[in-house]
């Protein structure tokens, strides 16, 4: 219970951190205006040269390069404005403790005639607000529609308000909960697992849990739906920082597939202005290509744009690490064929869960 | 194999050829009618100094075939009148006319009333009234027709009133056939621009399902009046010489040169002669045909003839121009532009333009273009005109200018004799000198319109800025003071001052 106690700092510090760096811009601001000077900030440049992979952090980073946003600018103004609007929108739902997505960003500055011209405009707007004061906008309370679930022996202290002190423990719902704001921002209390297993589709999260999964390989499943939403990608790394529960990643077996896995481990060159939403130490057991040729699974021809898309990859710095993925790379390149999770069904309903996966849990 | 030649009057010659004159169709005679007695009109009551008044009505009388109908055509004006005994073959002699002297004038071949009452006549078979004084006690009143072949007027009836009003002006009413619907778009923009180029004259139009258009003089002032001159050396032909050699008093060259032509003085008939190796004191009437036609070409030779002056034109004026274009187009933006008079062939010519925008005129995608010749609409053959070729041709990009802003350009030319292609009188030749003149206007307003339009965006820039800043900043005052938690809103006064400022400074 020694780690409870430092999670539940964690979350505290991290909010009182969030409000202070968002005090902190709009402070600048004004000090600026009474000043008589045109507000003008400076913040990491999102371009594409300026987007670096970090062997270390084996993550996307920003490098040196800032680029700056001056009131003074006629074309500067309406953004600048839009993202004072958009820290002080941000510092009440995080005061309040109330919770919002990007979509609800849109529509609540029109109650500030703060007009966005269309939902791109304010996303790339909070991707500003990211930027500058390096905080993820899940920690602003801003959430994106995409919803991922978990299932599993895991208890949770929420912090949300009316709940505050209560907790529940993961299992209680079959369907899996789902990864939301009170479950992002609740403390971790206790789990009996001793590892996690994030699959790619729902339906296969379905079966598991059903076939039993969480108590055969004592795991907590998480289903991904697709690509994992960041506020799972974070939660997960949660999991395997906070509570040193190793990660395993099933997917479909194709490059797309491979790439969900790759994002979870090392992050998207989109969020390379963020840190701390990847696990590095989180592997892919499956399905790999040479699991489709060991395991003779039913497979469907690999199209042109699979194909484009495994050679983008072999060039991704984030391929570069593990010579797994090469591997696995060539084979598909070789094999030129793609399989999906649900092709064990081949083999019986529960082959995956007796069969397959133990071993590649041992495998990985 | 015999030939029979057979003389035609100059009447029976238009009746045959009508085309020339305009009147090619049911749906044009009836536009070049009411054009050509207006015209009549309008030169009455200037050559009179009157402000113009001109009531035109035109009446449905019955059906004539399945597309045209008979119409009544009354035209009235306050002009100067007609002297009774020309009254007849003023309106019923073809070729007839006061128009054969040099100086500017609306028509130019005598043609026009003479035309429209000969169309009326030829269509509808019915006499032509004529009423007019010319301010003296009486008023005299004529009913006419034309022998057609023998180009006479026939005189059925006339009548004389007591004028107990000192009234004077000139009244022509006949029928003709025509199609009037076809023609009505033509003929209200042939008021709308007549009223344009003659912003002195009040004009009254009433159609024959009774709609009034009326428009309403913008200024009493009008033009100086042109005066009569004599022909320029570089403008006569062989034809002409041998009449003033007919005509002429002088016994010797140097006095017939001087008297004779236009600009012509003592010292530059010298040296003409000199040029033509002719003697001072030869008697022009001894002149033999060969040294006729010598004469001739050397007059158009001779380099130092001094250009003809313009005081036989009478262009509008920069002023009346303006007002005339403000007044019927209504504008956001106007300039005009007269060029100093030049000549061609040696008919001196001036070249007269204005640029309007905006306003309430209309965007087309292409200039709307406005020509007038002697203060005549020209309103057929946009195409052909030279200023048409010109303005189409010139590079508007340089004056910031495209054809998709709502512009209209005025090109007047006035001359005393307007280089016509046609007898219709629709558009100007492509002569160079006066394609040059356009061209040269056309620079003048272009680069006035240019500096408005800039002018015009820097405002609109500005505005923009100050506006773009005025409703953000105190938004950025407003969310930083609540982020930062302050109670006092930050002073951004000066800040939008030092903005607009910035933007005077920049205007000035």
């Amino acid at each position: 219970m020694e780690s409870k106690k430092k999670h539940k700092t964690s979350i505290a510090e991290k909010k009182s951190e969030v409000v202070g760096k968002l005090k902190e811009f709009g402070t600048k601001v004004y000090g600026q205006l009474d000043n008589g000077e045109f507000p003008t900030i400076a913040m990491p440049s999102r371009s594409t040269e300026n987007i670096n992979y970090d062997p270390i952090a084996r993550q996307y980073i920003l490098g040196d390069k800032n680029v700056s946003r001056s009131a003074r600018n006629i074309r500067h103004v309406k953004p600048f404005t839009q993202l004072t609007w958009a820290a002080m929108f941000s510092n009440e739902l995080t005061t309040q403790r109330k919770t919002s997505t990007l979509r609800d960003v849109y529509y609540s500055a029109q109650a500030y005639e703060m007009t966005f011209t269309d939902q791109q405009e304010s996303n790339n707007i909070i991707t500003d607000l990211e930027t500058l004061t390096g905080f993820a906008r899940e920690d602003f309370n801003i959430f994106p529609e995409e919803r991922s679930a978990i299932f599993g022996d895991l208890t949770i202290g929420y912090t949300v308000p009316g709940y505050e002190g209560k907790t529940l423990n993961l299992t209680s719902h079959p369907d899996g909960v789902l990864i939301g704001p009170a479950l992002t921002s609740a403390e971790l209390v206790s789990t009996k697992a001793d590892k996690v297993i994030a699959i790619e589709k729902g339906a296969l999260f379905t079966r598991f849990i059903e076939e039993n999964v969480h108590n055969k390989h004592n795991a907590l499943l998480i289903s991904t739906s697709g690509q994992a939403p960041r506020q799972t990608r974070s939660f997960i790394r949660r999991l395997n920082k906070e509570l040193n529960l190793p990660v395993y990643i099933f997917t479909d077996g194709d490059p797309w597939g491979m790439h969900i896995a790759m994002v979870i481990i090392s992050g998207s060159a989109n969020a390379a202005h963020l840190r701390e939403l990847n696990t590095p130490d989180a592997k892919w057991s499956g399905v790999w290509a040479s699991d489709i040729v060991d395991y003779k699974l039913p497979t469907d021809p690999l199209d042109e744009v699979d194909i484009k898309r495994l050679y983008e990859l072999q060039k991704d710095p984030r391929y570069q690490n593990d010579p797994l993925w090469q591997r696995e790379i060539k084979t598909f390149l070789k094999i030129k064929r793609k399989a999906e999770q649900e092709a064990f069904s081949r083999y019986g309903l529960t082959y995956i869960v007796d069969e397959y996966l133990p071993t590649k849990l041992k495998e990985t | 194999m015999a030939q029979t030649f057979e003389e035609i009057s100059a009447s029976d010659f238009f009746y045959r050829n009508r085309d020339i004159a305009g009147f090619t169709n049911p749906s044009r005679a009836i536009f070049a009618a009411i054009r050509e007695l207006v015209e009549n009109s309008l030169d009455a009551a200037e050559s009179g100094k009157i402000t113009p008044d001109i009531y035109v009505r035109l009446s449905f009388e019955g059906e004539a075939t399945k597309e045209t109908q008979i119409y009544k055509l009354r035209v009235e004006d306050n002009g100067c009148g007609i002297q009774p005994k020309f009254i007849p073959s003023a309106f019923g002699q073809v070729l007839y006319g006061s128009k054969y002297k040099l100086k500017q004038m609306r028509g130019t071949f005598g043609l026009g009333g003479k035309m429209a009452v000969l169309y009326g006549q030829i269509t509808t078979h019915q006499p032509a009234f004529v009423t007019s004084s010319t301010g003296t006690a009486k008023i005299y009143q004529f009913k006419l027709m034309m022998d057609i072949q023998r180009n006479r007027p026939i005189v059925l009836d006339r009548k004389v009133q007591i004028n107990k009003e000192q009234w004077h002006g000139t009244i022509v009413e006949f029928t003709l056939e025509g199609d009037y619907l076809r023609a009505m778009p033509k003929i209200i923009e042939y008021f709308k621009q007549t009223a344009m180029v003659n912003p002195y004259a009040n004009l009254t139009f009433v159609d024959p399902k009774g709609r009034l258009y009326k428009f309403v003089r913008g200024t009493t002032k009008m033009p100086e009046p042109p005066k009569e001159t004599l022909p320029h050396p570089y403008g006569v032909d062989v034809e002409l010489l041998q009449r003033l050699i007919q005509i002429t008093a002088d016994k010797n060259m140097l006095d017939f040169l001087r008297h004779h032509f236009h600009r012509v003085g003592q010292i530059t008939a010298q040296k003409f002669l000199d040029f033509a190796a002719l003697s001072p004191s030869k008697n022009p009437k001894r002149l033999s045909h060969e040294e006729i036609v010598r004469l001739m070409q050397n007059l158009k030779k001779f380099r130092e003839f001094l250009p003809p002056d313009a005081s036989c034109l009478s262009p509008l004026g920069e002023e009346l121009l303006k007002a005339g274009i403000e007044k019927e187009l209504k504008p956001e933006y106007l300039v005009v532009h007269q060029r100093k008079p030049s000549t061609y062939a040696g008919h001196p010519f001036i070249i007269e333009m204005g640029i309007a925008y905006g306003g309430e005129i209309p965007k087309r995608g292409s200039f709307i273009i406005y020509r007038f010749a002697n203060r005549i609409p020209l309103l057929y053959d946009e195409a052909s005109d030279v200023s048409y070729k010109v303005i189409t041709s010139m590079n508007w990009r340089r004056y910031k200018v495209s054809p998709d802003m709502p512009i209209g350009i005025v090109v007047h030319i006035c001359s005393t004799k307007v280089p016509y292609k046609t007898v219709g009188k629709e558009f100007i030749a492509d002569r160079p000198e006066v394609r040059r003149e356009i061209a040269n206007a056309i620079r003048e307003i272009g680069r006035e319109l240019q500096h408005f339009l800039s002018r015009q965006e820097h405002v609109h820039m500005e505005k923009r800025r100050l506006g773009v800043f005025s409703k953000y900043l105190p938004k950025i005052a407003q969310f930083s003071s609540t982020l930062a938690g302050k109670q006092k809103l930050p002073d951004i006064e000066r800040l939008l001052k030092s903005v607009q400022k910035y933007g005077i400074e920049e205007e000035a």
